[in-house]
């Protein structure tokens, strides 16, 4: 240390430039980082315009109905009646079960749908030379705790299909094309993205704001977001739905039926055993069709015409070549 | 003229700047009103603002580029800003002065003395922008995924951010680096992990709470100034009364007084823009120091030295606010402010150890994760919490409030208060309206709050946009929650009494209060005696004298029929108006009911603005029975209530 205090032009030249460089970078950063305008209000943000068409083009639909109380074999009857379900599902496809596992409520209470039945479509899908088959659904409930309780997801195990679980990322925000609900509206789009194949797996239940839940409502477990909103016009939101989503197939299973205190039920009291299974490439049609099992003509559903005004399907289903057998 | 009177002056002039910025933030256009006055020109060019909103939102509002200026002027000069300008300096500068005046010298040199405990602001300091910045690593994460150059880019200035940190601190040890380097591996890790939910990893701005340019502000808005009432030009007519002043008045005033035990406590221990400026003051162009090494070491130059810097030994520059008043107290002119270094030595380290600058670094970017896993932001966003019209999302809004309550004190009708536990702990002093405490719901044509926030935290909206006219006809107004009548406790609802001021005072056109009118039995099953084309004659009970049947709002029905306007009831006769229609007036022995119309309010939510004007207005005093919550607010598209 000197005596008196001094500075090398070195050091002041040296002393100056970093002054130099910090205020320059300074004003760099700043300047790059100027915003005089402020931040945008958070307005919803343009959302793809999407849906998601997995049907086979067919002159009309093709529709099998059976009755009897075997799932195994009902199924088995319908795609055979139907020419096989390689009619649906190609070597390569991958394919994805859209079950409803919207409770977390035991598979005897008919509030899901029925493991026998997730664990036969899959099992006829690999028959068929599926690639992979996924199992899906945005429950109401818990997710993992409604699969794991219904049942849905050792059958799905069992069978070698994978289920995949509504984590936040699996969702895009997606608008239908003219849409009026579904808009920049989160969708579990994930599965739907790496489908080929769609079949919907839902059982026939009575529902206190829509009328019935079935094949069309079914595709509401796609929806993310705080969609019970929609409650405000569910017929609208299932008719919009109904563009959101063309299946390659739907399973309607109405062996047994909840006749009352749907969706959630709770008690065998509200099911009746109905015996019918319907496999149809029409999902209005075949909700039509499962209306019948709770007494229901589609007048009293008015979400069946406004899908198949949508063109969704066909809701007069007299003039439908619907096959139909019994164990 | 010495320099320290020319620093005085300049103290003095800020000083009452201050207070008349404070002052004039009034609403109106008048000289001693908001009209045309900068009063957010302190809080502009307090850079430690500008840098943590920029690190928390990586854009840098308007006015804060002011900070900038100080900021060259600081790597130029040194803390200027601290011994100059800074108001909240001065007033402690003032109180030190009075408590140490009659001191003796050696007194007043231990009082200023160096204490380790300085270097704690750095370590503060440390953690607030840590936490202003806590998304900002993962934030370039994800910019950079899918782009190599981007990302290796990414890895090398995080390295040399690192490294840099660990040159910061004098103890020779790898804890620093160590740290930075688990951090960066930390985050990345983070990032990248498919599962990870964003909605904890956001950036919390807390320098707020702190800074002493937002806390002055915070302090005198809302504990000094709302005392102030009567004929003065600008002053309130009432007081203003702000919900929790007392916590934010223990905070001001109190960190005031402590400069009675300590001279500029607050400065030297826990500033954290004091700590900011110490940073990029060391290397200053000009520094204190003495010109020889030896002197008669009477130590004069450290009785007034308000930074506590030691200039009679190795100074510590970080720590000289330059006071300049070793300067003037130097009898033998050895110390100067000079380009060369000080012939005594310098100590250009805060003497924070590189451990403790590293465990408040972590800590301060781990506290957003972990305040955020309340959910506040997320699904368990609070309904109470209604914000001033414009705010941003409760995420950017977190990122950019400096609790500096100038939206407080603009607020025409004293409903914007600071928030205690509302918003969660981060969100403490940010504003939330109150409809109890104020004059008013908050204003349909006012957007004050807004033009008046220093970091647009709350936008500036223009009139059109706030009411949805013009331009923004489409997106309608903007709504800042929405009203809910309590049934239970409404009077029409639940009391039989006629009221609806909530429904009168709705400023919405068309109203956004509906109400039904019911007719209400009050006595039924009395038998006509006699009757005419505009009365009946019955026999009412006791009771009956005490209601005030010709009011005007009670009415005679028939049996399941019509009924008719009271005019007056006059022993037991039933007067009538006739401009009601029934077909034929009840005949003897027929039975009729006296009923009150009640007109029930109800609230429209697609054109409810959450105003709560009818809130402050409704009767029910206690706990209103009608009341806003923050659903269907127009920041956060997530809390809307209506679709389709």
């Amino acid at each position: 240390m000197t005596e008196r205090g001094v500075i090398s032009r070195r050091d002041f030249l040296r002393r100056s430039a970093r002054i130099g460089v910090s205020a320059v970078a300074g004003a760099g950063v700043a300047g790059l980082c100027f915003d005089p305008a402020g931040p945008a209000p958070k307005t919803a943000d343009s959302a793809a315009i999407r849906s998601f068409d997995f049907s086979i083009p067919a002159e009309t639909p093709q529709i099998a109905v059976v009755r009897g109380p075997d799932r195994k074999e009902t199924l088995r009857l319908a795609l055979e009646a139907l020419g096989g379900i390689e009619q649906f599902v190609a070597p390569g496809d991958r394919v994805l079960l859209k079950v409803n596992a919207a409770f977390s409520s035991p598979a005897m209470l008919g509030a899901t749908s029925h493991p026998e039945l997730v664990f036969e479509a899959a099992r006829h899908c690999f028959a068929a030379g599926a690639r992979s088959v996924t199992v899906a659904d945005n429950p109401i409930n818990d997710p993992s705790a409604c699969f794991t309780l219904t049942g849905i997801a050792d059958a799905a195990q069992k069978a070698g299909a994978v289920v995949m679980l509504p984590r936040p990322q699996r969702f895009d925000r997606i608008s239908i094309p003219e849409g009026r609900l579904i808009l920049n509206w989160p969708v579990f789009s994930a599965p739907l993205n790496g489908a080929d194949k769609v079949i919907g797996l839902a059982p026939v239940k009575d529902h206190h704001r829509s009328g019935a839940s079935m094949s069309l409502k079914n595709w509401y477990g796609l929806l993310g977001g705080r969609r019970n909103l929609f409650h405000q016009n569910i017929h609208g939101i299932i008719r919009e739905l109904s563009i959101l989503v063309r299946p390659t197939l739907v399973v309607l299973d109405g062996t047994v039926s909840m006749i009352a205190n749907g969706p959630t039920g709770g008690s065998m009291s509200d099911l009746k055993q109905t015996d019918t299974l319907i496999v149809s490439t029409d999902p209005v049609a075949a909700d039509v069709l499962g209306a019948r099992l709770l007494g229901l003509s589609p007048a009293a559903l008015p979400f069946i015409g406004e899908a198949a005004a949508a063109g969704a399907g066909i809701a007069d289903v007299d003039r439908l070549n619907i096959k139909e057998l019994k164990l | 003229m010495k320099i320290i009177a020319t620093r005085r002056i300049a103290q003095v002039f800020f000083l009452i700047l201050f207070f008349w910025f404070c002052w004039v933030t009034t609403l109106g256009e008048r000289w001693w009103q908001l009209g045309g006055w900068p009063v957010n020109w302190l809080l502009q060019l307090d850079p430690l603002v500008g840098m943590a909103t920029l690190l928390a939102t990586r854009t840098l509002y308007a006015g804060l580029l002011w900070g900038l200026v100080t900021i060259v002027l600081t790597l130029v000069l040194g803390r200027f800003f601290c011994g100059w300008i800074c108001p909240f300096g001065t007033m402690q500068q003032a109180l030190g002065y009075l408590s140490l005046r009659k001191k003796t010298l050696s007194e007043k040199i231990k009082a200023n003395r160096y204490r380790t405990g300085q270097k704690v602001k750095y370590g503060l300091l440390a953690f607030l922008l840590a936490a202003a910045a806590a998304d900002l690593v993962p934030h370039f994460l994800r910019l950079s995924v899918g782009r190599p150059a981007g990302f290796f880019l990414l890895a090398a200035a995080a390295g040399v951010i690192v490294f840099g940190f660990s040159r910061i601190g004098a103890v020779q040890s790898r804890t620093g680096l160590l740290a930075g380097f688990f951090l960066v591996a930390g985050f990345s890790a983070a990032a990248f992990f498919p599962d990870a939910d964003p909605w904890i990893y956001a950036a919390s701005l807390q320098a707020g709470f702190f800074d002493p340019i937002p806390l002055a502000h915070r302090g005198v808005n809302l504990t000094l100034m709302p005392l102030v009432r009567g004929e003065l030009p600008g002053a309130a007519a009432e007081i203003r009364g702000y919900v929790g002043a007392w916590l934010i008045g223990l905070f001001f005033w109190g960190g005031l007084l402590l400069c009675l035990w300590i001279p500029r406590f607050y400065c030297r221990t826990i500033c954290p823009l004091g700590a900011l400026f110490g940073l990029l003051g060391r290397g200053a162009l000009w520094r204190i120091g003495k010109q020889e090494a030896k002197c008669r070491s009477c130590l004069r130059c450290e009785s007034h030295c308000e930074g506590a810097c030691r200039p009679s030994g190795a100074i510590r520059t970080a720590e000289c606010v330059l006071c300049l008043n070793c300067l003037d107290r130097c009898r033998t002119g050895n110390i100067g402010y000079r380009i060369e270094p000080s012939a005594a030595g310098e100590v250009r380290s805060c003497d924070l150890s590189r451990r403790a600058f590293g465990a408040a670094l972590v800590a301060g970017l781990a506290s957003v994760p972990v305040l955020r896993l309340s959910g506040h932001t997320s699904a368990n966003w609070p309904a109470g919490l209604v914000r001033p019209p414009g705010a941003l999302d409760e995420d950017r809004f977190l990122r950019r409030c400096i609790k500096c309550g100038q939206c407080m004190r603009i607020c025409p009708t004293n409903i914007i208060q600071p928030a205690i536990g509302q918003a969660g702990l981060e969100g403490i002093w940010t504003p939330v309206l109150n409809f109890r405490i104020g004059s008013s719901g908050c204003q349909l044509n006012c957007v004050a709050c807004g033009h008046v926030c220093p970091t647009a935290a709350i936008r500036g909206l223009s009139l059109d946009e706030k009411l949805g006219r013009g331009a923004f006809q489409d997106r309608g107004p903007v709504k800042m929650g929405t009203a809910f009548v309590d049934q239970g406790r409404c009077l029409p609802w639940a009391m039989d009494r006629p009221c609806i001021v909530c429904q009168e005072n709705c400023p919405v056109s068309p109203k956004a209060i509906l109400v039904d009118a019911v007719f209400r039995p009050v006595e039924g099953g009395l038998t006509v005696k006699r009757s005419g084309e505009r009365f009946v004659d019955v026999d009412l009970s006791a009771a009956a004298l005490d209601r005030p049947y010709g009011s005007g709002d009670y009415f005679c029905l028939q049996e399941d029929g019509p009924g008719r306007r009271i005019v007056s009831v006059d022993a037991g006769r039933v007067a009538m108006i006739s401009e009601d229609s029934w077909d034929s007036p009840p005949a003897p022995g027929d039975a009729v009911t006296i009923a009150i119309r009640l007109q029930q309010p109800r609230v429209d939510p697609a054109r409810c603005i959450g105003c709560g004007i009818c809130e402050h207005e409704c009767p029910v005093q206690g706990r209103r029975a009608i009341y806003v919550t923050a659903e269907n607010e127009s920041r956060a598209p997530a809390h809307a209530l209506l679709v389709g």
